[in-house]
């Protein structure tokens, strides 16, 4: 029943600092540690494709005296494992190896192709998420009426299309009959960031339509699951707008579930861009992950496999760390 | 001359959805009419389903999961609220009228700090700024008795007490200046000795301030220290509605009468000890870091109660986990028959778990509900005499006897019962195994009062009957009065005092069981002013 004095409060602060930082850094040293066995799959992984660099490279010429000649230039004639080392060694210094099919820097194309990439996934988050949240409320205030239903069957209907579908429509409606969008989506060096942003145009609203409908239902459902909570009836007591109890009280208490979707779903946008820089011919790290698939570039597609797997990591240990700073019995303990 | 509040015919309906999809129209509140002056309180009184909340809620137009509001008026100065548009019933909610929860714990929102929460309505209807409205509730929080004043607002609701957080809710209801607040069982989940601070709190502040209140609860007792005048209520009809001090020295009506008696019941002497059947010795116990007992010794003779008795989070259910060996301790022993038990469950024997049993608060979260009632009190049946199908059925049946439930019973599921009949139910699942030691924990507290009263003279009977030992935990001195034969008072993990009834609950006490005896309401016009000048612990205004 006493009340902590000042000094209880000062220590409780600084002790609600050292748990916090020690939740994170576990969180974090957990992502490190996934991130290795992601490399372990990927790597080893790509080894069991079926199909062999040297016969596809060789092409006609691959009698089997030349293809042993190419693979042990190509070092595949040591064991796997001292291969892997030296890799795993290679990327902790920033240097992904070599590519097998033109003899590139695999790290300098990597960069620049996925920063394309983050382009297009970055723009569309941007538009996807607060949109998704406001659509969310939205249906939440309206639960069970016209806009509720309306907004939740356009979801459902976006859901359940393909994304290359989706581009395809797109395709036709803005560029073949109405002629407003470019196509194909090409950025080069030397584009103005106005000139990349009309240019991918087309492609941010394919992944915006893409992703908006999961977050747009968790945030609806999630909001919903407190709003019966007691507090809530307190605020429509102290006679609180329906849209203020939604934001300021009930938002606040579904953090966690919502920041969770969106994290899966912001990995599924950078993920999903493989397929639509294909239909969209969008020179980013999708693109040049099939690229490379196709010659059995091995060394790419390590390194795109293992980017891949980072940023999935990294946005989960993200949204874990929100999470984690949402909770105010964390952050503030008694 | 008008009154603050007027409610008139109050008719209040939901609409009930039947299996076949059909629905009808449930009437909640019937003819329900009274008058509230400035500055007066009237306390609603009745049983879960009496329909106090309703008409509490209803005085914000508000009604909870499809309430509604069919008949009569609800008149705030002259203005009937049931006839407001939205637009206009959120000008009053908050501003005029107020509502204090029953659980400020889980009415407070938890992720902001109490501050903004206390302020916010005050701050939105525009009633004052954002410094006034912070002046006014850091003068409000000071008048409620709460810690650091200036700084309390700065927490969040999980970082003070369950007490503070109702005084806090009682600031955050007064800090709009309303006319009228309604106060909704505020100290219903608070332990007596936190009970009688808000209770204190609580009164002082209408008188600070004027507003007019309803106060609901069950308690006749607590009700009789704050209202002017006392409305019973009954499957949402008014029994008797008149001045406080009619109702508690003259009541009219059998029900009110039986309401008044309740907290007389007192059990027969207490009778010879025999031989002792469970005693702990030096237990200590804990979870993780926390030690939650501390060197705690007991015994309980062959067939009594004994009743441990203290406040929340003293101790008392981990006392039970550590003797039926769900909680290890970390030191001691539990002796059972002169046998020592393993200290872990999965250690014992099955004869040994068969012989004591347990029976939980809430008998709702401790059943199955996808199970029949034939089942959940079969199990044990089938587990500790290996019994099945028709043999089962009938000693099934002959349990259901025991509690007063007959066989058509058999094949409802828990939800299909009453409160009371689910606790039965739970009674039956413990005597099944023909146990000697019942572990009761707390089985009443979520009971009406006269539902209660049925059950612990069922526990009594029954232990006429089959001989059975209690270790009743409870938190209300005057269950203890009533069942038990032997009494142990437990603060902060320790017992403080121990021995017969008899001794323990006369004088002379120790601080602590004279503080816990003193706190609990008795049916007294003026007790609660006496007991606090007893104390000089009278807030200051």
């Amino acid at each position: 029943m006493s009340a902590p004095g000042n000094d209880q409060i000062a220590t409780s602060a600084g002790r609600s600092n050292n748990l916090l930082a020690r939740l994170i850094l576990r969180r974090i040293l957990l992502g490190f540690g996934l991130l290795l066995a992601a490399s372990m799959l990927v790597y080893g992984g790509v080894e069991m494709l079926p199909g062999d660099f040297a016969a596809t490279y060789l092409g006609r010429d691959a009698t089997p005296e030349s293809v042993e000649h190419v693979r042990k230039e190509l070092g595949l004639d040591r064991p796997m494992i001292q291969r892997y080392g030296e890799w795993l060694g290679g990327i902790v210094q920033g240097d992904f190896g070599t590519s097998w099919s033109n003899h590139n820097s695999v790290a300098e194309q990597l960069w620049k192709r996925l920063g394309n990439s983050m382009l297009l996934a970055v723009a569309s988050a941007a538009i996807a998420v607060p949109l998704a949240l406001g659509l969310g409320m939205i249906a939440v205030r309206y639960r069970n009426r016209f806009p509720d239903r309306a907004i939740s069957i356009l979801s459902l209907a976006a859901v359940s299309l393909p994304e290359f579908f989706i581009g395809y429509l797109l395709i036709q409606f803005f560029t073949v009959q109405l002629g407003v969008a470019a196509f194909p989506a090409t950025v080069y060096d030397g584009m103005s960031l106005g000139e990349r942003l009309s240019a991918i145009a087309l492609p941010v609203l394919t992944l915006v339509v893409a992703v908006l409908a999961h977050m747009m239902r968790m945030t609806r459902s999630a909001i919903l699951n407190v709003m019966s909570s007691p507090y809530v009836e307190t605020a429509e007591l102290k006679g609180l707008s329906a849209l203020r109890i939604i934001a300021e009280h009930a938002a606040p208490n579904a953090v966690a579930p919502i920041v969770t979707v969106i994290a899966l779903n912001l990995a599924a946008l950078v993920v999903g861009v493989v397929v639509i820089e294909v239909v969209f011919v969008y020179p980013g790290i999708g693109q040049y992950m099939v690229d490379a698939v196709t010659v059995r570039d091995m060394p790419v597609v390590q390194a795109c496999g293992l980017i891949f797997a980072a940023i999935y990591i990294v946005l989960n240990l993200l949204a874990d760390i929100v999470s984690i700073l949402a909770n105010p019995r964390l952050r503030h303990p008694r | 001359m008008r009154e603050m509040l007027s409610v008139r015919d109050l008719r209040i309906e939901v609409r009930a959805h039947q299996a076949d999809g059909s629905a009808s129209d449930l009437v909640l509140v019937d003819d329900v009419s009274f008058d509230v002056g400035k500055g007066k309180v009237l306390g609603l009184i009745g049983e879960s389903g009496a329909g106090k909340s309703t008409i509490g809620l209803s005085t914000l137009a508000y009604g909870r999961g499809g309430v509604r509001i069919s008949g009569g008026q609800v008149l705030l100065d002259g203005v009937d609220v049931t006839a407001l548009s939205p637009g206009g019933v959120r000008t009053i909610r908050g501003a005029r009228v107020a509502y204090v929860a029953q659980s400020a714990a889980a009415a407070f929102n938890p992720a902001h700090k109490l501050g903004r929460q206390v302020i916010e309505a005050t701050v939105r209807h525009g009633l004052m700024t954002q410094p006034e409205a912070k002046k006014r509730a850091q003068y409000l929080f000071k008048v409620l008795g709460l810690p650091e004043p200036e700084r309390f607002g700065e927490r969040y609701p999980h970082q003070v007490s369950g007490g503070q957080l109702q005084r806090a809710m009682t600031a955050m209801a007064l800090c709009a200046r309303p006319e009228l607040i309604v106060f909704d069982e505020p100290t219903t989940a608070l332990d007596v000795t936190t009970q009688i601070e808000v209770l204190a709190a609580i009164k002082h502040a209408i008188s600070e301030t004027g507003t007019a209140a309803l106060y609901i609860t069950h308690d006749l007792a607590v009700v009789a220290q704050v209202a002017d005048d006392i409305m019973v209520l009954r499957h949402g009809k008014t029994v008797e509605y008149g001045p406080t001090r009619q109702i508690i020295e003259t009541p009219r009506e059998d029900y009110t009468k039986a309401l008044v008696s309740i907290r007389q019941a007192v059990r027969e002497p207490v009778r010879k000890a025999e031989e002792e059947l469970l005693k702990i010795e030096g237990l200590t116990a804990g979870y993780s870091s926390m030690t939650v007992l501390h060197d705690v010794s007991l015994s309980l003779p062959k067939g009594q109660t004994l009743a441990v008795v203290g406040e929340s989070g003293s101790g008392k259910s981990t006392l039970a986990r550590v003797v039926t060996g769900l909680l290890p301790p970390r030191q001691g022993t539990v002796t059972f028959k002169g046998e020592r038990l393993p200290p872990a469950r999965k250690e014992r024997t099955l004869e040994q778990l068969r012989r004591v049993q347990m029976i939980y608060q809430m008998a709702d979260t401790a059943m199955n509900p996808r199970q029949k009632v034939s089942d959940i009190i079969g199990r044990p049946l089938t587990l500790y005499f290996g019994l099945r199908g028709a043999a089962r059925t009938s000693r099934v049946t002959e349990l259901l006897g025991q509690i007063e439930m007959g066989p058509q019973f058999l094949d409802r599921y828990p939800a299909e019962l009453s409160g009371g009949q689910k606790q039965r139910v739970a009674i039956a699942r413990a005597l099944a195994a023909e146990p000697e030691l019942i572990l009761c924990d707390e089985p009443t507290s979520a009971l009406d009062p006269l539902v209660a009263e049925g059950i612990l003279k069922l526990l009594m009977r029954l232990q006429e009957a089959t001989a059975v030992s209690y270790l009743f935990i409870t938190h209300d001195i005057a269950i203890v009065r009533a069942i038990a034969d032997r009494v142990a008072v437990m603060h902060r993990g320790r017992i403080v005092r121990q021995g017969d009834k008899a001794s323990v609950l006369a004088p002379p006490y120790d601080d602590y069981t004279e503080k816990l005896l003193s706190s609990v309401p008795e049916m007294q016009i003026g007790w609660l002013e006496r007991v606090l000048a007893g104390r000089a612990l009278v807030p200051a205004a």
